[in-house]
C-alpha cells in the first residue's frame, strides 16, 4: 500500500515487471474495455507489465500477490464486500477505475430507493437475489491508493498513472474543474452560450472536456472537482452552481436534484447537493 | 502612392493617433470588396484567422473567404450569458468578440517547451520553439490589442524573454476593428484601452455602413495598404467613423473605478465582501481562461511508458486551481475566498506594481463567461466602500 | 542561427547534471552534489549564495532548490533536498552516477557581499533551512571578512534538529555563537527550552553593526522581526527567505506571487521592509 509502487531508482534499473490485476465488481465493464481500447499502447503495457489477472481479457488467471490492482465496479453484495478485503490484502497499489468503484456508480441510485421493491418488480423469483440494499464505493470498504474517476475512465489518464507507478513515481491526478480543460481546448462554454445546465464548473478534470467539445453539457461523470472523496482541497461550490441552474436557467428543484444525482450521485459533494434540492421538491 | 512614411512607425510597432495619420496611410474599401484585403494577405503568405460563428459564439478560425466571417450576426453579452443574434444587416464585424482574445495565438494554451530523450549521458533536450508562421488575425478589438500589449510586457520585456511567445508574436499581423457598438459588459472606455485601437495594430478597420475605413498602424500594414491601392477616405467618412467610435465609448454602461488603485484594494484585504463573492464563485477558472492578460501557466511531463521520451509541456493554469498556491505541506490559498481575492487583487492592484499597467483591459469577458455572472466592476465598487465589519476582521488577522 | 547561442537565450532549457555525491543529512533529507554533463555549461555557470536552481527529474518535473555550495566553486553544485513531494521523493531514490537536470541560477540570494564587515545574526526555525545553511558555510569559510556570527535555531522537538554535526562544527569557529532551542523538548535535550525568539534575550546584538538573515516559518518572522526592530535593528538590515510555489523560476508562471512580488525573481530572499505588509496576510 502506498503512493509509490517501487523506488524510482529501482525502476530505472529495470527490475522485474510489476504484476497487474484487473478486478470487476458491480459495473458494466466499460472501464475494463478502456484498457483494451489502449490499442498500440496495450502492447507496450503488456511488455512493461505482467498482466497476471484480467478475466475480461484472458482466461489465464494467475494467483496473487499483485503489484497494481485496478478495481472496477461498486460493492453491492455481501460476497463482494468480502472479496474486496481479500483483494486488498494481495495488492500493493490499489486503484479504483471509474465512477462505480470510486463513487458507487449509477447503481448507487438504489441508495435512495427501496431495493426490495425493485426486486419484486424486476425478477420473477426475487428470493434468489442476494443483494445489499446499497451500492458503495470501494473506499468505503478498504483503503484505496488512487482513484480514477469517469464513466468510463480516460484511458490516457490510466496510462499516465501506470507509467508513473512503473517508474516509481507517485501519480499525479489533477482535481481542477473541467472548465480549465474546456478553455484550453478552445471549446465554447455551453452553459454561458447555450444556457445548458453544465456540471463542468464543479466536475473534475481528466476527460478532455469531451461533452462540451461536442456541444453537450457535462453531466459530471468525472465526479466532483477538488475536495472529493480522497485527497486535499475543499468541496466544489455546487450550491452556487445549483442556485444558478434554478434562478438563471430556470431549472426546477427536481431537475437540479437529478442533475447532481447521476453517475456520481453518491460522490460526496454531489450527494449533499442532490439531497439539498430533494428537500425543495 | 507616396513614399513610405517610415518616421511614423520607427522600428517598433508604436502605433499612432488617428488624427495624425497621413492621408496615404488610410483608404476606403467597400465592404463588398473585403475579399481583396483577404486575398492581399494570402498573397503575402499569411494564414488568415478571423471570427467565425460556431457553437453559439464566435471562435477564431482560419478564414479564406469573407463568407466565413459572421456576416449579419451580433452578440449580446451580459453577466454569465452570451447569445448570437442574426440581424438583417450585412455587417461583417457586428460581433464584438467571442471567448478568446489574441492570447492563444501568442501564449498557446498547451505548448511543448522541450522534447527530451534519454541518452547514455542522461538525457538530451530539444527546444520546441515554434517555426515562424505568418498569421494575420482580422477582427481583433482595441481591448484585445491592449491585452497583447500587456502580454508583450510580461513575456518579452521582463527579466526573461520567452522565446516561444516571441516566435509566435513575430509572425503575428493584426487587423483591428474599431468598435462602433458596445456590449453591456464592455468597460474599455473607463480603462482607456478602447473602443478605438490605439497601438499595436498593423491595420485598423472601422465599419461604417457598407464601407470600411482602413488605416495602417505599422510598416507591414502600410505595405499591405499600398498593395490595395484604395481610394482616399473623404473627411465626411472619417468624421462619421470617429463619431460612431466615440459614441460607442460613451454608450458603455459599466466602468471600473481605478483612480484609487492599487492601494485601495490592498487596504480592502479584510473586507467582508470577499466572503460574499466567495459564496458565488465556483473557482472554475473561466475568468482567468478568457482573460486577455492572465499569464499563469503550469508545467507537465508526458513520459512514455518506458521513460525513454518525455515532453516538458506548459499549460494555461489559473490562480483558482488547488495546486496554484500549494507549497509542500500546505496551501497558501485553500479557500475560494483566498483565490478570488488573489485574482482580483493581482489583476487590478499588484499587476500595476509588477508591470506598471493594469492587468485589466476592460473587455468584460470575465463577466460574460463566468458561469454565475460575477462582475468584477461591481465587486471592486463594493470593495472600495469601507465596510463596518472590516474593523473586526482586521483585528482577527493580527492575532497570534 | 547559432544553435548554442540560441539555447543560452532560452531560459527553459534544462541541462543534464550527474550526481557525483549524495550526502545523507537526515532520514528524508539528502544533499546532492551535481556536475553538469556538458563542459560548456559547467564552465559558464555562475551563481550567488542563496540563489536557486530548478532541479529536474526526467519525466517527472522540476522543483526549485537553493544552491548550498560555495559560489567560488561553481563546477560542483550542492542541493539539499527534502523528500516531501512527488518529485523530491523520486529524487531521493537516486544514487551517485544518476542524472538530474538543472536550469538556473535564479532569484536573489542573501546580501553576503554587502554584509562584509558586519555582525551576522542568523535566525532559523523548523525543519531543514537549507538556504541559510549555504549562507552560514559561505560566511564561515570567509570568517575573517565578517564580524561576530550568531546562529539561533529553534525546533519544535529534538527529533526535528537536523545538521546537528554542522551546528557543532560551526560553534567551534572564533567569535561564533550557536544557540539551539526546542519548545517541546524531551529528556535528551541539553540546549535551551522555548521558541527561537526567546533566544534573542540571551545574545548581545550590536544593532547598527548587525545584519539579520532569517529562514523558517513565516510566523517566526512575523513574531520575531518586531522584537529585533525594538532592539534597534533597522528593518532594512533584516533579510528573510520566503517560500512559495515555483514552477518556472523566471517570473512568468505566476505561482510564486506574494503581494506585488514574484518570489522566484524578486526573492526568495527579500529585505524585510519590502515584505512586512504582506507577511501573515491570509492567502497572500
Amino acid at each position: 500500500m502506498g503512493d509509490r509502487l517501487v523506488h524510482h531508482g529501482e525502476a530505472t534499473k529495470k527490475a522485474a515487471r510489476p504484476r497487474l490485476a484487473v478486478f470487476k465488481f458491480a459495473s458494466c465493464d466499460g472501464c475494463q474495455l478502456s484498457i483494451l481500447n489502449l490499442e498500440e499502447d496495450l502492447l507496450a503495457l503488456g511488455q512493461a507489465l505482467d498482466i497476471a489477472y484480467f478475466p475480461e481479457a484472458s482466461s489465464d488467471m494467475k494467483p496473487g500477490p499483485y503489484d497494481i490492482g485496478l478495481v472496477e465496479g461498486s460493492i453491492t453484495t455481501a460476497e463482494d464486500a468480502h472479496r474486496i478485503l481479500s483483494i486488498r490484502r494481495q495488492t500493493k497499489v490499489l486503484i479504483t477505475i471509474g465512477a462505480c468503484a470510486t463513487a458507487g456508480g449509477i447503481q448507487a441510485l438504489r441508495n435512495w430507493a427501496d431495493v426490495e421493491a425493485f426486486k419484486q418488480v424486476v425478477y420473477p423469483s426475487p428470493e434468489y437475489i442476494q443483494s445489499l440494499s446499497t451500492s458503495t464505493p470501494i473506499s468505503e470498504h478498504v483503503q484505496v491508493d488512487f482513484e480514477l474517476w469517469g464513466c468510463p475512465i480516460d484511458k490516457g489518464q490510466l496510462l499516465r498513472v501506470i507509467t508513473d507507478l512503473i517508474a516509481g513515481i507517485q501519480p499525479r491526478l489533477p482535481a481542477d474543474s473541467v472548465c480549465l480543460e474546456c478553455k484550453r481546448r478552445g471549446n465554447v462554454c455551453v452553459l454561458v452560450a447555450k444556457g445548458m445546465p453544465c456540471l463542468g464548473p464543479v466536475t473534475r478534470i481528466g476527460c478532455g472536456a469531451i461533452c462540451p467539445g461536442m456541444g453537450r453539457d457535462c453531466y459530471g461523470c468525472f465526479g466532483p472537482s477538488e475536495g472529493a472523496r480522497k485527497g486535499p482541497g475543499l468541496p466544489p461550490n455546487t450550491a452556487s452552481l445549483a442556485k444558478h441552474f434554478h434562478g438563471g436557467l430556470q431549472l426546477i428543484p427536481i431537475e437540479i436534484m437529478r442533475r447532481f444525482r447521476g453517475i456520481n450521485g453518491y460522490g460526496s459533494s454531489f450527494l449533499a447537493e442532490s439531497n439539498a434540492w430533494e428537500k425543495k421538491t | 502612392m507616396a513614399t513610405r512614411p517610415t518616421t511614423q512607425f520607427g522600428t517598433e510597432r508604436t502605433g499612432i493617433c488617428i488624427m495624425s495619420i497621413a492621408s496615404e496611410m488610410r483608404g476606403i474599401l467597400p465592404t463588398a470588396n473585403l475579399q481583396r484585403l483577404l486575398d492581399a494577405l494570402s498573397a503575402k503568405g499569411y494564414r488568415i484567422i478571423g471570427p467565425t460563428a460556431h457553437d453559439g459564439s464566435v471562435v477564431w478560425e482560419t478564414v479564406r473567404s469573407v463568407s466565413d466571417l459572421p456576416i449579419g450576426w451580433r452578440d449580446q453579452q451580459e453577466p454569465g450569458r452570451y447569445r448570437l443574434e442574426q440581424t438583417a444587416s450585412q455587417e461583417v464585424f457586428g460581433v464584438v468578440h467571442g471567448p478568446q482574445s489574441l492570447k492563444p495565438f501568442v501564449f498557446a494554451p498547451r505548448e511543448p517547451l522541450l522534447q527530451i530523450e534519454r541518452t547514455k549521458d542522461g538525457f538530451a533536450p530539444r527546444q520546441m520553439i515554434p517555426q515562424l508562421e505568418k498569421v494575420a488575425v482580422i477582427g481583433a478589438r482595441a481591448c484585445d490589442l491592449a491585452g497583447l500589449t500587456v502580454q508583450d510586457r510580461i513575456f518579452l520585456n521582463d527579466a526573461y524573454r520567452d522565446p516561444y511567445y516571441a516566435a509566435r508574436r513575430e509572425g503575428l499581423f493584426v487587423i483591428a476593428v474599431n468598435c462602433v457598438r458596445a456590449l453591456s459588459t464592455c468597460f474599455c472606455a473607463s480603462m482607456e484601452t478602447g473602443p478605438r485601437a490605439k497601438t499595436g495594430f498593423d491595420l485598423a478597420l472601422t465599419e461604417v455602413d457598407d464601407r470600411l475605413l482602413i488605416e495602417a498602424g505599422s510598416e507591414a500594414g502600410f505595405d499591405l495598404l499600398s498593395d490595395l491601392s484604395l481610394s482616399p477616405a473623404p473627411q465626411k467618412l472619417l468624421d462619421e467613423a470617429a463619431t460612431r467610435v466615440d459614441a460607442c465609448g460613451h454608450s458603455q454602461v459599466r466602468r471600473l473605478e481605478r483612480s484609487r488603485l492599487p492601494q485601495a484594494l490592498y487596504d480592502a484585504h479584510e473586507h467582508p465582501r470577499w466572503d460574499d463573492v466567495a459564496g458565488c464563485c465556483l473557482a472554475c477558472t473561466n475568468c482567468t481562461m478568457v482573460c486577455p492578460t492572465c499569464f499563469c501557466h503550469a508545467a507537465e511531463e508526458t513520459p512514455d511508458l518506458d521513460h525513454q521520451q518525455t515532453a516538458h509541456v506548459r499549460l494555461w493554469d489559473s490562480c483558482f486551481t488547488q495546486e496554484h498556491g500549494y507549497i509542500h505541506g500546505k496551501n497558501i490559498r485553500p479557500t475560494i475566498k483566498d483565490r478570488y481575492r488573489m485574482w482580483l487583487t493581482h489583476k487590478l492592484a499588484s499587476w500595476i506594481d509588477q508591470f506598471g499597467m493594469s492587468g485589466c483591459v476592460g473587455c468584460g469577458r470575465c463577466i460574460t463567461w463566468c458561469p454565475v455572472g460575477i462582475d468584477l466592476t461591481e465587486e471592486l465598487s463594493a470593495l472600495l466602500v469601507p465596510a463596518s465589519r472590516s474593523s473586526v476582521t482586521s483585528q482577527q488577522v493580527e492575532g497570534p | 542561427m547559432d544553435a548554442e547561442a540560441d539555447s543560452m537565450a532560452n531560459p527553459y532549457v534544462i541541462y543534464p547534471a550527474t550526481i557525483v555525491g549524495k550526502i545523507r543529512e537526515a532520514e528524508d533529507i539528502n544533499t546532492y552534489r551535481l556536475r553538469f554533463v556538458d563542459e560548456q555549461a559547467r564552465r559558464q555557470f555562475r551563481f550567488k549564495a542563496g540563489q536557486f536552481n530548478m532541479v529536474y527529474l526526467f519525466g517527472v518535473g522540476e522543483v526549485a532548490i537553493s544552491i548550498v555550495s560555495d559560489p567560488d566553486e561553481p563546477a560542483l553544485l550542492d542541493h539539499t533536498i527534502r523528500a516531501v513531494g512527488r518529485i523530491t521523493k523520486a529524487i531521493a531514490d537516486l544514487r551517485t552516477g544518476d542524472v538530474l537536470g538543472i536550469r538556473g541560477p535564479f532569484g536573489q540570494g542573501w546580501p553576503l557581499e554587502e554584509a562584509r564587515g558586519r555582525n551576522m545574526v542568523i535566525v532559523t526555525g523548523g525543519l531543514g533551512c537549507a538556504p541559510v545553511v549555504g549562507a552560514i558555510e559561505y560566511i564561515l569559510r570567509r570568517r575573517t571578512q565578517y564580524g561576530s556570527v550568531t546562529i539561533l535555531h529553534g525546533v519544535k522537538t529534538p527529533q526535528d534538529l537536523l545538521y546537528r554535526e554542522r551546528f557543532d562544527a560551526w560553534r567551534r569557529f572564533p567569535d561564533t555563537e550557536v544557540l539551539l532551542t526546542s519548545d517541546q523538548p524531551d529528556k535528551s535535550w541539553s540546549y535551551h527550552i522555548g521558541v527561537v525568539t526567546e533566544l534573542f534575550e540571551l545574545v548581545s546584538i550590536d544593532p547598527p553593526k548587525s545584519i539579520v538573515l532569517m529562514c523558517g516559518p513565516e510566523i517566526m518572522m512575523r513574531l520575531g522581526v518586531p522584537i529585533l526592530i525594538r532592539r534597534g535593528i533597522p528593518a532594512t538590515a533584516i533579510y528573510v527567505s520566503l517560500e512559495r510555489h515555483m514552477e518556472c523560476g523566471i517570473g512568468l508562471c505566476g505561482h510564486c506571487q506574494m503581494g506585488p512580488y514574484f518570489l522566484c525573481k524578486d526573492g526568495p530572499v527579500m529585505r524585510y521592509d519590502r515584505v512586512a505588509q504582506w507577511l501573515g496576510r491570509t492567502g497572500v
